[in-house]
């Protein structure tokens, strides 16, 4: 079952290879992990997608919570928290089949990023249900090229993550 | 960071500009703010510049070890034995890479290490440049934490938090990797007044329900065990323990890693549990109600096959670490906090517990008695009239007495050490528990008695063992290091020769060392004794072990080696199969005890 982790780290050398290393090193396998700069300066979120059942999941909380650099850790359930992936698709196109491409990127409120004869790079958003719909629209025209970030979580409702870390 | 110029308000009576020191210069003077005595290292390129500064002092004594790996395990002796942090320091590449085994060794028996690596320049870092490793990267699985620090302003603050980091919580190695730049270039140094650590905060205090909740456990108990670990030991409280032990009448079973947190001549209790525990403290385990684990983390020496372990027991979980509790074995009551903290709240709350419930452990001890009757812990002379390694450690112990220190390799000679000495003190037993790393017991041996310089140490090895590391004789000698050694001399590996006779038809494949009775001897240890400036004894006939251990503990002027030439066909019993549930421990070869449901 997999388990979406929000993780607020310090941006310190090297901590991307204590976090990833853990989960290897434990055998953890991870689904998906987006790094980005947190609100913070000093601090990012990692948010980690890992697939695992729910007791090895607090070994993994409690292993990462080791970390001297790792600052918090939480669960977010997918129905307290906006989940959302972001996708750059590089699809083959024609004259023939260029403006079904532009219809199902609206229907999909995506948006083209780059146009060529022969092809459009297409930026899409959303959760991987929408995702996943909207590639299996675009793979018959054929998909060249794929690139996508890993998942991104936020909890909803007014409480920041980051409020308790400095609570104590 | 603020440089020279930028003037900085103190306090009056304060001097006004902080020193300007090289990194060098820094580590130093963080070593000795730190309050740091001793260190054991060896120099290289890389850490040069603070060799350097290191020669020009007096207030850290440096001991200059054969090899690297000798440096981290005498810093692991010495901590082991005191309680302090152990501090080695290396050059890079080959000099770090040698400190990993001790490093492994420290983060699997949490053990309070300190390591000091020069680094190439920071210029020349992943150029491959020469003797360039990257020892932060390969030691991140093996530390509790590590450090590069590049520049000379970071090395006090960086050191100050190595050290905190080291020595609180769950002890464990930490890492400092500093480059030849970072040594040689100068900057103020400014010591931090505390350690700023957002994400490292060590539970201490233990929440006070689950304590009572504990606590009402252990009143209620018909069959309780006392699990008492090595983070007894690291928490210093053995002390505190006793009490404990007491008021609840409880059996009590300390692992290999707590050896001596309870005194062996307590009538409580019952031994070493685990693969080559005692019987009574074996099975106490497996046939308990309610198991109180402190400071122990159920590993699978002690469980057994852990889906059939005690499988009766509730289970208490006391451990500093949270991560331990539920590893292996889901606690009923899982309780974060110190060893020393939770035992003086949880006896207490069990004061308060049986004004409620009257404990009745009558049957039970009856049924440990029986055990303890019917199975002492023993052996059988070996009958090809060869000495008995039992007999020879069980008079180590005896002659040296409780106040020795003894520390041991890893294997045969290991186990009969944590089975026949009596301990009565906690840190009198040093070995490498969970790493189960050969040639731990000289260097370790040598840390602690330069820790403890006023104790008998003693350094019982295997003749296996004793070849990885014996260089550190010279490292002895010359810095007047007087350890005892006793080699077990069985002529092979013999924990791995009793597996290939128990579990292999008694194919013995690559087991014979030759170093012992009836064999080429190569090397003589006797001489080899001699060579590097130690007393060397051979021993091989009954009569003079006394002997040769009294002269032993007698010489003091310089080491002692001890070849005790035994016989190779002993056994460690009892013992528990591997991957086999603790009801299958066998007293001695083909000898299972009864099993009270049968």
């Amino acid at each position: 079952m997999s388990h979406v982790l929000s993780l607020l780290v310090e941006d310190k050398p090297g901590l991307l290879t204590r976090v990833a290393g853990l989960f290897a090193r434990r055998g953890f396998n991870i689904e998906s992990l987006a790094v980005g700069k947190s609100e913070i300066a000093g601090l990012s979120r990692i948010t980690v997608v890992v697939d695992v059942e729910e007791l090895p999941l607090e070994q993994v909380t409690k292993q990462l919570n080791k970390l001297v650099n790792v600052l918090k850790i939480v669960e977010l359930e997918p129905t307290q928290s906006v989940q959302r992936e972001h996708l750059l698709i590089k699809v083959r196109v024609d004259n023939t089949t260029r403006s079904q491409v532009l219809e199902a990127v609206t229907l999909f409120r995506a948006r083209v990023v780059d146009v060529a004869t022969d092809a459009l790079v297409i930026e899409v958003t959303g959760d991987s249900g929408k995702t996943t719909a909207f590639l299996r629209v675009l793979e018959p025209y054929g998909i060249k090229e794929i690139a996508q970030s890993g998942l991104l979580a936020i909890g909803r409702g007014g409480k920041s993550i980051t409020d308790r870390v400095y609570r104590s | 960071m603020p440089t020279e110029s930028i003037p900085v308000p103190t306090a009056p009576g304060t001097s006004t500009a902080p020193d300007v020191l090289t990194g060098s210069g820094a580590i130093l003077r963080s070593l000795e703010l730190l309050g740091v005595t001793d260190v054991f290292g060896l120099p290289g390129g890389a850490i040069m510049p603070f060799y350097d500064e290191l020669m020009t002092q007096d207030a850290i004594r440096h001991i200059l070890v054969r090899h690297e790996q000798g440096a981290g395990h005498a810093a692991e002796g010495y901590a082991s034995s005191s309680g302090r942090v152990g501090v080695a320091i290396a050059t890079s590449g080959p000099g770090a890479t040698n400190l990993v085994t001790a490093i492994a060794d420290a983060y699997m028996d949490s053990v309070p290490l300190l390591c000091i690596t020069g680094q190439v320049f920071s210029t020349s870092m992943g150029t491959d440049a020469f003797q360039e490793v990257d020892i932060v990267g390969i030691t991140m699985p093996i530390t509790k934490h590590s450090f590069l620090i590049t520049k000379p302003e970071d090395v006090p603050e960086v050191m100050a938090a190595a050290y905190h980091i080291a020595s609180t919580g769950r002890p464990g190695p930490v890492l400092v990797d500093v480059t030849k730049d970072a040594q040689q270039n100068s900057a103020p140094f400014v010591w931090p007044t505390r350690v700023e650590l957002p994400g490292y905060r060590p539970i201490t205090k233990a929440h006070g329900k689950q304590v009572q909740a504990a606590a009402q456990m252990l009143a209620e108990a018909k069959r309780p065990v006392l699990y008492v670990g090595g983070g007894v030991v690291r928490a210093r409280a053995s002390e505190v323990l006793l009490p404990l032990v007491e008021a609840t009448g409880a059996p009590v079973v300390t692992t290999l890693m707590a050896r001596g947190a309870v005194p062996d001549s307590h009538p409580q209790h019952l031994g070493m549990p685990g693969m080559h525990g005692t019987v009574p403290a074996v099975l106490s385990l497996q046939e308990s109600d309610l198991i109180v684990s402190l400071g122990a983390r159920f590993d699978d020496r002690v469980t057994g096959k852990p889906s059939e372990f005690a499988p009766d027991a509730k289970i208490v979980h006391v451990d500093i670490d949270p991560a331990e509790i539920s590893k292996i074995r889901v606690a009923d009551v899982p309780i974060v906090g110190d060893a020393k903290d939770v035992i003086i709240d949880l006896t207490a709350a069990y004061a308060d517990a049986v004004t409620r419930t009257t404990p009745d452990l009558t049957e039970w001890w009856e049924r440990l008695d029986s055990l303890r009757t019917e199975f002492p812990l023993g052996y059988t002379e070996p009958d090809d009239g060869l000495l008995s390694p039992q007999w020879v450690i069980e008079r180590i112990g005896e002659l040296t007495g409780p106040e020795g220190v003894f520390a041991s390799g890893v294997g045969q000679h290991q186990m009969w050490s944590a089975q026949f000495i009596k301990y009565e003190r906690p840190n009198s037993w040093l070995n490498s528990g969970g790493a189960g790393t050969m040639g731990y017991a000289v260097p370790a041996a040598m840390g602690a008695k330069v820790a403890q310089p006023d104790r008998a140490v003693w350094a019982i090895d295997g003749d296996g063992c004793f070849q990885m590391t014996n260089q550190e004789l010279a490292t002895c000698t010359i810095n007047d290091i007087p350890i005892k050694v006793a080699i077990i001399n069985n002529s092979s590996l013999g924990m791995v020769r009793q597996w290939q006779t128990l579990f292999f038809e008694g194919r013995h494949s690559f087991t014979d060392l030759n170093t012992g009775h009836d064999t080429r001897m190569v090397p003589d240890f006797v001489k080899m004794a001699d060579a590097y400036g130690a007393l060397g004894i051979r021993v091989t006939r009954k009569e003079d072990v006394d002997a040769a251990i009294q002269l032993a503990l007698d010489t003091n002027d310089r080491p002692v080696v001890i070849d005790f030439v035994v016989s190779r066909d002993a056994m460690v019993w009892p013992m528990v199969p591997q991957g086999l549930s603790n009801s299958a421990v066998q007293y001695a070869r083909a000898h299972a005890p009864e099993w009270e449901e049968e």
